[in-house]
């Protein structure tokens, strides 16, 4: 974006004081979370600067699942539905967006369908399909059901639209067939469309819990929020302590991939916003 | 024309080798939840690989099924797609939920040897009462708690209390709670007197108060509720009181998670909770602090709670007989013993509590076993056909009565209507 | 173009498959299933009719849930969606410390809900939870937040604004970046100040975004439900009992499949009433190339 509209003056200070503030509020669960997983149990709902720190919550968090293991099944869970998503829903949204077949309209509300459809409330009937296939208890059960995105296929619908027709002409008239048109035209101007929606779709498959719980009865296949889901003792009450560090543990992966990768991830939209 | 036959042979073989296999070994999962810290799943591996090595041709699948809540929805939802497990460990509530379900077998089934009836008999009765209906035995009791009080002795010291006499009677408490009670100059209070938690489950904690004030809240059929008698209202009035009239105990709906930490803040001075809690308040509380049973109005008493073994009905033959056998070495004395040290659960069969191992455990950690002389005057926790759904009556009630949406007379009543009219179609 | 036809339809094919699999073939099941009574025991459940419905009538907590969510949902999306806009432009401009910004107002999206609610718990807790430590050094009474009917269920909005605000963001950061610098050149070319070139130039180019996210807002309200069970199951009283809430009771804990799944037929119902409503009428104002 140009820098031409930026505030000014006195509005500038303004802006930028309730943006720290607004930043300060959103970041305090995480702060939180720093605090109270780096210091004794004692000091969790105290804020005392003199506290010792520790790693000790973090000790007893790892030891009490086999989180390495679960980072390898969620990575490659993660890795497994995105590249799906990929797809399927980039193939379904070029036909969605630039073809014209009989049924079209109903396909497309169809496919909306799914937006609205909590997989939670499908879990039994979903359960049944993996069992009849036969992969009860497999990453890829994790997955599937997810694997044709609604959200996918409409974000990407959005913006193949946006698309030029005459580029897509253009590259027609040099012989290229449809596949390549998507693959030479289409993919690479939604550069951004599909970093934001990776991102959405990692964290969302990172952070599912139920339905892995549901679906998966050994270390091989479970992911890292079913070791999680051990911190939460019902009987004993909440030990800040072991979740913070947990949650922390288990999030970490995705925080400094964000930090890491943030200038980046912003600096695609623009080389892609001003083509 | 000579290599087929040897192919067909060779094949066949195999198979049989397979079938054979397959006979000699048997594959029991195990589903169990987890709800106190510490690593419980390295635990329970531990103790299947040692069953395994005890029984062999029997396998073992331990797998961690979240919470209490998550471990009943994965069992029914496996349940009912045809592949229960074998063996849980479930709530002891749940019993008539998977009755109901057809989900499960009683134990007598497998029963044989005197020596196995020896070991259904070995039980605390009180745990066995959430454990059996229509004289059959669904469940094995195996993580199972009560109530008991937990109080501060700084505090009780610096209120001019006894710091090593816990209250005995509800007017005691309150008396306690009152002279507990800490207001700051401007009137806000600083710390409680008691503090009975409301969230999730009330009616668990409710029971405490309507155990003691010597009334029961439903029949072992599982089918009819009593929460409209007079000393139940009069149980939940002197709960709302403790909050609304006396002021000492924070008004509204109390979360059970914080309240553990309300204590160790010492922000409240007496505490309700499960004695599964022992450990986690002898690691984490900075004070000396003493364990009572409830204390008593019209009797001593509190419900037990916490999980049994049950033994799922679609699972083959061979599977229930090992998941008998896997429950039954679960439970001897010795490891209901360690078990109940390594979580803080009480131990569940009076053998336990005999062990050398155990008895040097009291010795050390003398209120160990207060949960254990409660037992005798506990009773079983509020278990129904559709359980849960005539707790949430009960929850929704107790609490509508709490936050002084309802009187404690209406809430009652409204809450004995909603249950009569889901358990109409158990009574026959 | 004939063929048009078929290659659209087999670019279509893959996802429709796995669609009609995982949702349309389980949501024909939910339907057909709300017309039955539970089925007990493995008995087959007996056809009842609309007797579900008619349950659903009379049961209250059905209303109060209804209710809540209504009030969840007017509360939480247009807090959200605005607040959403206002960091993704904060956060695109050269502001100082942008690189935090970015992070603190993507946490929600990193850190699992079933973790967060229970730090949250904590900020919630009476008299040493944080937003206790601040209304009582302003002097203020200590207030059970949570535990409290009037307060419970705006205490859990504040949870899910949180939560949603940091995840919209991204897609109006999306957006804001593909808008040309040509547009920004010309209107400082004529001289329009700061206020009318975003309401005249950036508000319209963000309708297809404010669409998308809007129709999110609307589902994720509806949808959310994972701080209600690790923060209030409900309670108190069912101040807090949300729609997909109290299916997930009557469906998991009560074992009620039969009205659980007449309960979910209706909540299919209004969301797709809901967001068809928002296409149409958004539609008109949302202008693609």
């Amino acid at each position: 974006m140009s820098r031409l509209y930026e505030p000014a003056g006195g509005w500038r200070a303004l802006e930028t004081g309730a943006a720290w503030l607004l930043g300060a509020l959103w970041i305090l669960p995480l702060a939180y979370a720093v605090w109270t997983a780096f210091h004794p149990a004692a000091y969790s709902a105290r804020f005392d600067l003199s506290a010792p720190l520790t790693l000790e919550n973090f000790r007893r968090a790892w030891e009490a699942a086999p989180f390495a293991r679960y980072f390898a099944n969620s990575f490659a869970l993660v890795t497994m539905v995105l590249a799906s998503q990929f797809v399927l829903c980039t193939l379904a949204a070029y036909a969605f967006a630039r073809f014209e077949f009989p049924g079209k309209e109903v396909a497309f509300v169809l496919v909306l369908v799914q937006l609205m459809i909590m997989p939670d409330v499908l879990i039994v009937e979903n359960y049944r399909t993996m069992w009849r296939l036969g992969i009860l208890d497999s990453i890829p059960a994790i997955g599937l059901p997810y694997v044709a995105s609604a959200f996918g296929i409409f974000l990407l619908r959005q913006t193949f639209k946006t698309v030029p027709r005459e580029l897509d002409e253009a590259a027609r008239v040099e012989g290229a067939g449809p596949v390549a048109v998507l693959l030479k035209v289409y993919v690479p101007l939604a550069r951004p469309v599909y970093l934001a929606y990776g991102l959405v779709s990692v964290s969302y498959h990172w952070n599912n819990f139920l339905w892995p719980l549901i679906i998966t009865n050994s270390v091989g296949s479970r992911p890292v929020t079913v070791g999680l889901q051990v911190f939460s003792s019902g009987d004993q009450g909440i030990d800040w302590s072991i979740i913070t560090a947990a949650t922390l543990m288990t999030s970490g992966p995705l925080l400094v991939g964000f930090l890491l990768f943030q200038r980046q991830f912003v600096q695609s939209f623009m080389r892609a916003g001003i083509r | 024309m000579t290599t087929r036959p040897h192919v067909l042979r060779a094949l066949a073989a195999g198979l049989a080798c397979l079938a054979a296999s397959a006979a000699a070994e048997t594959e029991i999962s195990f589903y169990y939840p987890v709800a106190v810290g510490g690593p419980i799943t390295k635990i329970v591996d531990q103790m299947a690989a040692d069953f395994e090595k005890e029984n062999p041709g029997i396998k073992v699948k331990p797998v961690y099924a979240g919470t209490y809540q998550e471990t009943v929805v994965k069992a029914i939802t496996a349940h009912k797609a045809g592949t229960p497990p074998a063996t849980a460990v479930i709530l002891s509530t749940d019993m008539f939920t998977l009755i109901d379900e057809d989900a499960i077998v009683p134990f007598d089934t497998f029963a044989k040897s005197a020596e196995d009836k020896k070991w259904m008999a070995s039980f605390y009765p009180a745990f066995m009462a959430n454990s059996r209906t229509g004289g059959k035995t669904w469940g094995i009791p195996f993580q199972r708690s009560t109530i008991v009080l937990y109080w501060n002795k700084e505090l009780f010291k610096e209120a001019g209390l006894d710091p090593d006499k816990g209250p005995a009677t509800w007017k005691e408490m309150l008396a306690d709670a009152e002279k507990l009670t800490k207001r700051d100059a401007s009137g806000n209070v600083t710390r409680w007197g008691v503090q009975i938690p409301s969230s999730g489950f009330p009616y668990w904690l409710f029971q405490g108060l309507t155990t003691t004030n010597g009334v029961e809240l439903m029949n072992e059929a599982g089918n009819e509720t009593y929460f409209d008698k007079p000393a139940v209202v009069e149980a939940l009035q002197y709960w709302v009181d403790l909050g609304r009239k006396h002021k000492v105990m924070a008004p509204g709906v109390i979360e059970w998670g914080t309240t553990p930490k309300d204590f160790f803040e010492k922000k409240i001075a007496m505490m309700w909770t499960t004695t599964g809690n022992l450990t986690n308040v002898k690691k984490n509380a900075k004070f000396d602090f003493g364990v009572a049973m409830l204390p008593a109005n019209k009797r001593r008493g509190s419900p037990t709670g916490g999980g049994n073994f049950y033994i799922f009905k679609k699972a083959t033959k061979e599977q229930q007989e090992a998941s008998f056998k896997f429950a039954k070495w679960m439970t001897t004395p010795e490891r209901a013993a360690q078990w109940g040290m390594d979580t803080g659960y009480v131990a569940v069969r009076p053998d336990a509590w005999q062990t050398p191992k155990m008895q040097a455990y009291v010795k050390d950690f003398p209120v160990a076993a207060v949960a254990r002389d409660q037992l005798q005057y506990s009773v079983a926790e509020l278990s129904t056909h559709e359980n849960q759904r005539v707790t949430k009556a009960l929850n929704d009630g107790l609490q509508a009565a709490l936050t002084g949406a309802k009187a404690p007379a209406q809430a009652m009543k409204d809450a004995q209507a909603e249950a009569s009219r889901i358990l109409r179609a158990y009574r026959h | 173009m004939r063929n048009q036809g078929v290659i659209g339809w087999l670019l279509v094919l893959p996802a429709a498959a796995l669609l009609a699999l995982f949702t349309h073939w389980p949501v024909l099941g939910t339907i057909w299933a709300s017309f039955h009574a539970t089925s007990r025991g493995g008995r087959p459940a007996p056809w009842v009719g609309l007797e579900n419905y008619q349950v659903m009538v009379a049961d209250e907590v059905f209303w109060r849930s209804l209710w809540n969510n209504v009030w969840y949902s007017l509360g939480t999306i247009p807090v959200s969606v605005t607040l959403a806009l206002v960091m993704a432009l904060w956060v695109n401009s050269a502001m100082k410390g942008r690189t935090w910004l970015r992070v603190a107002f993507f946490t929600p999206t990193i850190l699992p809900m079933i973790a967060v609610a229970n730090i949250w718990l904590f900020f919630y807790t009476p008299q040493y939870g944080l937003l206790e430590k601040v209304t009582t050094s302003l002097g203020f009474p200590t207030h059970n937040w949570l535990g409290t009917e009037s307060t419970a269920l705006a205490c859990v909005m504040v949870v899910a604004i949180w939560k949603d605000a940091g995840f919209f963001m991204i897609f109006y950061l999306a957006a804001l970046q593909s808008i040309p610098p040509s547009l920004a050149e010309a209107a400082a070319l004529e001289g329009a100040p700061r206020a009318t070139y975003l309401r005249r130039i950036v508000l319209p180019l963000l309708m297809p975004t404010t669409l998308f996210v809007l129709v999110n807002a609307v589902i994720n309200s509806f949808r959310l439900v994972d701080h209600i069970v690790v923060m209030t199951r409900g309670g108190p009283n069912n101040a807090t009992s949300l729609l997909l809430f109290h299916i997930y009771q009557v469906g998991f804990s009560f074992w009620d499949t039969g009205y659980a799944a007449a309960l979910t037929v209706v909540l299919l119902a209004i969301l797709a009433a809901l967001a068809i409503g928002q296409f149409v009428f958004l539609d008109k104002r949302v202008h693609y190339q």
